[in-house]
């Protein structure tokens, strides 16, 4: 049972389960002892879903990474692959199996396809002479990983060029199919909304799939009760701002993996008495955080600014539970401190972490540098400049700063601006491609497709309008009272957020709202209101 | 009470109730410290010989008992252990939970074949599995954790049955089954018919491109962007080879054929450049290599390459060449006025990059030199197409003497920023000039605590404050 999924207003624990049964199920099929080989990347994800202790149940002994040439000595019965479809992977396994020492024990081999089978893997092994050595061959559906008590996630990196660049749409399949499951084990949702092309697309999909189930009706009471489908493109400008809460932070400065972070460990090393000779640690810390803690859960979603008043509200707090010892006179009483000591030792361990981390990020905030790089943002939000090239942008370029950095600000510039002006995007590319390659006039031509660079196509601006109807800039937010959507890359709020999460919740038809998205990128779609 | 002064100072210092201050308790940093201290002080009495509550992670930094840990604990290990395999197998603890779905039927290929009306061409399910060894299969996918059924497709023979097969397929969104299909009309289709038909259906069309970029089918893909007349496309995907081409005499001429492709005009001229570019910078290579090796240039010797130019940007070509060749005449290949006058690099980014190079040599002469013109009289004068704070930042970077930051301090024109730079990089005598211009007294008061006892600043600090000739503003 993973304490954090029972947070949430939905218990997600019951997701969790069915998918680890599946697991074991698959585990077993592979009767006798076992060695798994991972395709690293899955190891992450899989982390959320089980830990070792599961498959050491199944009689797992050994872990290998996949990795060309031979495979490891094991004293093994089976080998299982747990790889996702992807051809480079095929010609790994190929090896592997190919030069399988004949004069070993024999092993069983097989596979397990995260999330599916590929038909153009298989065809791969089969040409490659090894796809009969496998016994079993199968898929895992992993779709919908809960990663929180409200967070679901498919993890799927490169959804969105697949979708946008590519016109692959199988992630929308993958999408639609975790739907499936999901609402089997939780109720088939009422209604759906949606707004934008994949999210139509997701929507039909489903659809489908719900004839192609035949018979039974399904008898799980709903527990949702809407479902809100929305293509990212409908707002691109937020995933290309600073994100400017404690948890949006960390991933900015760190990058959060899984529900993992790592970070330098020079600020954890506890400092015990006496204790000079002991050596630093060099292996960075690796922190898992989720809202089974119950101080992150409480910070999270801050704004970073308001974050130091809650941790020296914590600190005095427990301070003062410490405290207490020396009330406690009868033996019942300190038993009773004794008793919530564990409970507050975490806290104290738990606000030490915090507290390192949010001195870790505001070494980061009070950079110039930082505050340079969100003067830019917030004035290209509020519309100030976006048509000129930025002085500030240029000097990036000039100092080489990461180009992830440089590429983020002229996109959000290009955005707020409804594509820029011929001559100052015909500049910016001549920088870009003059100090970080020629190649990069590949990523920018990328970066056009998507939509995220591109020159003005002669209409007017639709940014400001937007940006004024929908309401999404605040100027005097006060960061220690929650407001939920401007909160984030404050003051600019989510375009997609609660603006257009209200009129849904209101089940009214958001006929203003509408009006004014339609102009910006598509019209909303709502497929029929009739359960499904 | 009676409270001797020294319990009331003990009571007021030590006691929760702070006494009222205008300090501004509030500071972010402050609070940060004093959680940081309060956590800290805590240890002194919490028994603290383990962290057992805690997550424990072993030597790697993974978390214990997570997957990536136990990758690495056992891929070491060789030999079984007993009790692994005498381990239950079944711990069936979670048995109230719901069971995944398991539909009879979802997404297959074989649904085709149901329902279908049109005698003789569909055959039932079961006749189609008899078939003599399909050449193509397609997956039925309507038993997830069932083995691939193999369907043969060999009996759409006709054209119009392909197509339809095709759009049955596409309205399915399976990527598997497409892609199929896909290969199956690829293979028994002519090119011409498959590009036609395909034209018109984008979503197949979209997974074609797709699947051939996927298994490197690069002259096909040509043939259709040729075909379609992307011609953008096209280009950007020829070009795209030249990633996967390592050695750089190949990648040039690989480089020389993308020239003539249909670019916008203003990307033809980036790829022009790329090509002259890595032209240039094999000369360099084997030119500096030579030198290298011969031992006999000093600045090969004081700074030996830590890499190869080969394949670098243009803006770290220009640096390199401003580093190895500053002195060089116009007509070499390695002089960084070449380059610039080649490559049309502006004003802006050439002077940067020179100051940066010769910075970094520490030649104070050359930097000089970059920002000094004559005018018609012969005087000469300091300009810069950067800000001179950006010189100032450059220089300091590169730990240049006091001495020469000054001088450039003394050129930033904002009042404001000459002064902060002059303070943050102790230019004394900037400060105090300054604010004897501005007539501003305290802060060269202010200042005076900052320079050293008895040294020569705070003498001349001393002086003017007692000059009889300025009228201080405070």
């Amino acid at each position: 049972m993973a304490a954090h999924l029972s947070y949430g207003r939905v218990n997600l624990n019951v997701l969790r389960e069915a998918v680890r049964r599946e697991l074991r199920e698959f585990l077993d099929k592979c009767a006798g002892s076992k060695a798994i080989v991972w395709d690293e990347y899955l190891t992450g994800p899989f982390g959320l879903i089980a830990q070792y202790s599961l498959l050491k149940e199944h009689e797992v002994e050994k872990m290998f990474t996949l990795k060309g040439s031979r495979l490891p000595a094991a004293d093994v019965k089976n080998i299982i692959f747990f790889v996702r479809p992807r051809l480079e992977l095929m010609d790994i396994i190929a090896e592997n199996v190919l030069s399988e020492d004949r004069r070993g024990p024999a092993r069983d081999f097989h596979i397990l396809f995260v999330p599916r089978r590929s038909l153009l893997c298989e065809q791969r092994l089969k040409d490659l002479g090894v796809l009969g050595s496998f016994i079993h061959r199968e898929e895992y559906s992993l779709d919908l990983i809960p990663f929180d008590g409200d967070l679901l996630s498919m993890e799927s990196e490169g959804a969105f060029k697949e979708c946008y660049l590519d016109g692959d749409q199988t992630s929308l399949y993958h999408a639609a199919k975790g739907l499936m499951t999901l609402q089997a084990l939780y109720g088939t949702i009422p209604q759906i909304f949606g707004k934008g092309e994949c999210a139509r697309q997701v929507a039909n999909m489903m659809i489908r799939m719900k004839r192609e189930f035949t018979g039974s009706q399904n008898s799980v009471f709903p527990v949702f009760d809407n479902l809100l489908l929305l293509d990212r493109n409908v707002d691109l400008l937020t995933p290309l701002a600073t994100q400017l809460t404690y948890e949006g932070l960390i991933d900015e400065i760190y990058g959060i993996q899984n529900s993992y972070v790592k970070l330098p460990p020079e600020k954890f090393v506890p400092k015990k008495q006496g204790d000079s000779g002991k050596e630093l640690p060099t292996e960075a810390k690796k922190l898992q955080l989720n809202s089974a803690e119950e101080l992150y859960a409480e910070i999270r979603d801050k704004n970073f600014n308001a974050v130091g008043s809650v941790l020296s509200k914590k600190a005095k707090i427990i301070s003062a539970a410490f405290e207490e010892r020396h009330n406690a006179k009868t033996v019942g009483e300190i038993k009773q401190f004794v008793s919530q000591l564990p409970h507050m030792q975490a806290a104290r361990g738990s606000l030490a972490n915090h507290t390192s981390i949010a001195e870790l990020i505001k070494d980061v905030t009070t950079s110039e540098d930082f505050f340079d790089k969100l003067t830019v943002e917030q004035e290209f939000m509020s519309g100030i400049d976006t048509d000129k090239v930025n002085n500030y942008i240029e000097d990036c370029i000039a100092q080489k700063h990461p180009l992830i950095k440089v590429l983020r600000l002229v996109c959000l510039q290009s955005v707020c601006n409804s594509g820029l002006k011929q001559k100052v995007l015909d500049y910016y590319k001549r920088e870009v491609l003059q100090t970080y390659g020629y190649e990069h006039i590949l990523t920018l031509h990328n970066l056009e497709k998507a939509g995220l660079l591109k020159p003005q196509t002669g209409g007017r601006n639709s940014y400001p309008t937007i940006r004024k109807t929908l309401r999404l800039w605040m100027d005097d937010v006060n960061e220690q009272v929650l407001f939920p959507f401007n909160y984030c890359t404050e003051p600019h709020g989510h375009l997609l957020c609660v603006q257009w999460l209200r009129p849904a919740q209101r089940a009214a038809g958001p006929a203003a709202v509408t009006a004014r998205l339609a102009e910006h990128r598509g019209s909303p779609s709502h497929p029929p209101r009739a359960p499904l | 009470m009676n409270r001797t002064k020294g319990d009331e100072e003990e009571y007021w210092n030590s006691s929760k109730f702070k006494a009222f201050t205008f300090d501004d308790e509030d500071d972010e940093l402050s609070q940060l410290k004093e959680s940081k201290r309060a956590v800290n002080s805590l240890r002194d009495f919490v028994d603290d010989d383990d962290d057992d509550e805690l997550e424990r992670v072993s030597w790697s930094g993974e978390p214990v008992g997570s997957i990536s840990w136990s990758i690495k604990e056992t891929a070491g290990h060789s030999g079984s252990t007993h009790e692994g395999r005498e381990q239950l197998k079944s711990r069936n603890s979670f048995s109230s939970y719901a069971q995944l779905p398991k539909p009879s039927s979802t997404y297959s290929l074989s649904s085709f074949f149901r329902g279908r009306t049109r005698p003789g061409s569909f055959q039932s399910l079961s006749d189609a599995l008899s078939d003599t060894p399909a050449k193509s299969y397609a997956p039925e996918l309507g038993r997830p954790k069932g083995e691939y059924r193999v369907c043969s497709l060999e009996r759409f023979r006709s054209l119009q049955d392909k197509l339809q097969l095709l759009e049955e397929a596409e309205s399915m969104h399976d990527g598997n089954v497409i892609t199929a299909v896909l290969i199956f009309l690829k293979r028994t289709l002519s090119k011409e018919i498959l590009f036609r038909e395909l034209e018109v259906r984008q979503v197949a069309l979209r997974h074609l491109i797709h699947f051939l970029k996927e298994i490197g089918d690069q002259k096909l893909l040509i043939d259709l962007f040729r075909f379609l007349d992307r011609t953008e496309e096209l280009a950007l995907s020829h070009y795209r080879e030249h990633l996967n081409i390592q050695d750089p005499e190949k990648r040039k001429e690989f480089l020389k054929t993308c020239i003539s492709l249909p670019f916008s005009a203003e990307d033809s001229a980036h790829i022009q450049d790329h090509y002259t570019l890595l032209e240039r910078q094999i000369i360099i290579e084997a030119n500096d290599r030579h030198l290298e090796s011969a031992g006999q240039t000093e600045i090969f010797r004081k700074h030996p390459r830590k890499a190869s130019i080969l394949n670098m940007p243009l803006v770290t070509t220009l640096f390199y060449s401003c580093f190895y060749h500053y002195a060089e005449a116009e007509g070499t290949f390695s002089s960084p006025i070449n380059l610039k006058k080649t490559f049309k690099i502006p004003d802006k980014q050439y002077v940067l990059t020179a100051l940066a190079a010769r910075a970094k040599l520490r030649a104070w002469h050359d930097v000089d030199a970059l920002f000094t013109t004559k005018n018609w009289l012969g005087y000469t004068k300091k300009r810069a197409p950067i800000g001179f704070h950006r010189v100032v930042e450059i220089l300091h970077k590169n730990s240049a003497p006091v001495q020469i930051l000054q001088e450039y301090v003394n050129l930033v024109e904002d009042v404001d920023t000459k002064l902060n730079l002059a303070t943050k990089f102790k230019c004394h005598d900037v400060v105090i000039d300054t604010c004897r211009d501005l007539k501003d007294r305290q802060q060269l008061l202010a200042y005076r605590s900052k320079v050293d006892k008895g040294s020569a600043e705070e003498e001349k600090i001393d002086a003017i404050l007692s000059s009889l000739q300025i009228r201080w503003k405070n």
